[in-house]
């Protein structure tokens, strides 16, 4: 198994989900982050102070899949996620050792998979 | 405050004996203004016309029915004031951080109570009792009693026909607005108990000095003219000369300065600061109008009128200022604009005709952004207090020297026609002498209590609690609970208790221990 970790625009997100869903994604974690790149934060004014903000939000998508499909995932991702513009974010692969569906106690690739797509926000 | 206004009130209802004559000339005049006051109007309404049914042939009624209105105009234009206490709460919530706003609740709830207490046991009695020492301080109505048939000699309050109770409210809850006012620049890393030990004596003594002085036939009102028909001076210039005191002595928040260049530690909810703003505009149509402390002369809707539109060019001038210096349309700033041309137009609000309520409101927006922006690089005032409330209180107790209608000077019987209307200087004098008076006054005595209170328990919390935030060092809990506490929407048990897992003993989970000897 693999997990894809992304780092991803938040108006992107539905696109992203919509990928995973459609490659037989079982799930998806996303969490709101902030972080630097080469984007290089921003200025805000307070009150007539200026004031630079290095730190950006971005989504973070964590989501385990078996490994056979993590090619196809990764690259729908990335055009998924794109705008073109700097800033778009990453994608990484990290290798997964097992996966535990806790209300069952079933092991392995089984529990990162779906049959049928969950549509999900649709 | 009119002292003319009772025999108005004598002249229009000796002219006027048919009742329903007032009646109508009362109703026809209220359903033009402005729909804020349309709740106001109509209980005033319906309290005047009660009495005259019942009693339609009793030549008293018509008096009775006078001071009904009165009255109830007052108690709700107090009501309103007392409402602004809601505003500068969210205010002073929005430019804080989340760590430190429950303390300012907490702070706007208990300075209101500590000083209704104090202002009944004795401040009200310093400001309009009448003494021996008339015109210095007041002398009588100490724990003052407000039953029927009690009498209290109150000699610049006797032009309104209202009961004393009403006076005491109305009056109380400006004293509480000047009181708010104080903290605004000492948000953030003020010691609790000193907005309690403070909060005491000013209420007591401070406010109702200056409040004698212009509102309670002092000196300054009474034998030198000046003239703030709701307290620019009284009630704003006092409360942020206070401020000033005790921010001089309590000294930035930690890491507002650096390398002797200002920081900007931005508030956390620009929404609640503007509803702040709002609620206070709002209660401003009870703060100026009110202090006619008479609704039959009718002259508290053209306050109403007069308010509103200094406020309007205040938020516009302020936002056409704060973009033409930095290109961006500060959410902050529009709101100060607001509220300084609030604080300007309370002064003349009495004394001026609109036009002239939209230039000083219009100056007043333009002197707090230029205010905020220069007073930020030496002292770190987190809602812009000393601008909004001390410069543009400044500003407008002294356009009333300037705007002032000679027949609006004479009808509320303090002081003359502006430089504008008369040609002389006379009146921007006596209003330069008050301010200048009222700002040393407040500014030795607070400096004074400041001190003793910073040399005994001291102003400012530990900079590892302010690190912390006020809620969980001084109160022991977060504003915001859900935003510090590990699970939002929990439960949170008592420390000794142990955890409890009800799902393992009773509904052991299929598959469970397999997977826990695996």
């Amino acid at each position: 198994m693999k997990m894809v970790m992304a780092i991803i625009r938040h108006e992107r997100l539905q696109e992203v989900q919509d990928v995973l869903d459609e490659c037989g994604v079982s799930g998806v974690t996303v969490t709101e982050v902030k972080g630097c790149g080469a984007q290089r934060g921003y200025t805000e004014k307070y009150r007539g102070t200026a004031v630079h903000i290095s730190l950006i939000p971005r989504l973070k998508i964590e989501a385990v899949m078996r490994a056979e499909i993590v090619k196809t995932v990764v690259d729908k991702m990335a055009v998924a996620a794109r705008t073109g513009e700097v800033g778009d974010g990453k994608i990484f692969v990290i290798d997964i050792e097992d996966a535990v569906r806790i209300r069952t106690g079933e092991h392995g690739a089984e529990t990162v998979q779906h049959g049928q797509r969950a549509m999900w926000g649709h | 405050m009119g002292g003319e206004s009772l025999s108005g009130l004598s002249r229009d209802l000796s002219v006027q004996g048919d009742r329903k004559g007032t009646a109508t000339r009362v109703w026809k005049a209220l359903a033009k203004r402005k729909p804020v006051l349309a709740i106001a109007a109509g209980i005033a309404i319906v309290a005047a016309l009660v009495p005259m049914l019942v009693l339609a042939d009793d030549p008293t009624a018509t008096q009775a029915a006078g001071v009904a209105a009165d009255t109830v105009w007052v108690i709700v234009a107090a009501c309103f004031v007392m409402f602004m206490q809601a505003g500068f709460a969210m205010l002073e919530v929005g430019f804080s951080r989340m760590k430190n706003v429950g303390t300012v609740v907490a702070k706007v709830v208990t300075n209101l109570s500590v000083s209704s207490l104090a202002y009944w046991a004795v401040g009200f009695g310093f400001a309009f009792g009448a003494g021996g020492f008339f015109a210095f301080i007041g002398g009588s109505g100490f724990f003052p009693t407000f039953s029927p048939g009690s009498a209290l000699d109150l000699p610049a309050l006797s032009f309104s026909t209202v009961p004393a109770s009403a006076k005491w409210f109305f009056e109380f809850v400006f004293c509480a607005v000047s009181l708010a006012i104080v903290w605004g620049t000492m948000l953030e890393r003020t010691k609790f108990i000193v907005y309690i030990l403070f909060g005491i004596p000013f209420a007591a003594f401070i406010y109702p000095l200056i409040s004698h002085q212009l509102f309670g036939g002092g000196f300054l009102m009474a034998t030198l003219g000046s003239q703030d028909f709701a307290g620019s001076t009284v009630v704003h210039l006092t409360g942020a000369t206070a401020g000033l005191a005790g921010l001089l002595l309590l000294g930035p928040r930690i890491g507002k300065y650096e390398k002797g260049r200002p920081n900007a530690i931005p508030g956390h909810n620009m929404p609640l600061a503007q509803l702040g703003v709002l609620i206070l505009w709002f209660g401003w149509f009870g703060f100026n109008p009110g202090s006619t402390l008479n609704a039959t002369n009718l002259h508290f809707a053209d306050v109403v009128v007069v308010t509103n539109l200094a406020a309007a060019a205040g938020a516009v001038a302020a936002l056409a200022t704060i973009y033409l210096i930095t290109k961006t349309m500060d959410v902050g700033m529009i709101g100060n604009g607001a509220i300084a041309a609030l604080v300007a137009i309370t002064a003349p609000s009495g004394y001026v005709e609109p036009w002239a309520a939209i230039v000083i409101g219009a100056v007043a927006g333009v002197i707090v952004v230029g205010g905020v922006l220069a007073l930020d690089k030496y002292l770190d005032d987190p809602v812009g207090a000393l601008p909004a409330h001390g410069m543009a209180g400044i500003w407008g107790t002294l356009s009333c020297g300037l705007f002032t209608v000679p027949a609006l000077a004479k009808f509320n019987g303090v002081g003359q026609g502006g430089l504008f209307y008369t040609g002389s200087f006379h009146q921007l004098g006596a209003q330069a002498i008050a301010v200048t008076a009222s700002f040393v006054t407040v500014f030795m005595l607070s400096y004074a209590l400041f001190w003793i209170i910073k040399k005994t328990v001291g102003l400012r919390v530990s900079a590892r609690e302010e690190m912390d935030g006020l809620d969980i060092s001084e109160h022991g809990m977060w504003g915001y609970p859900e935003s510090f506490m590990p699970v939002p929407g929990g439960i949170y048990r008592p420390a000794d208790m142990p955890t409890v897992n009800p799902h393992l003993s009773s509904d052991p989970v299929p598959g469970h221990t397999e997977v826990a000897r695996a």
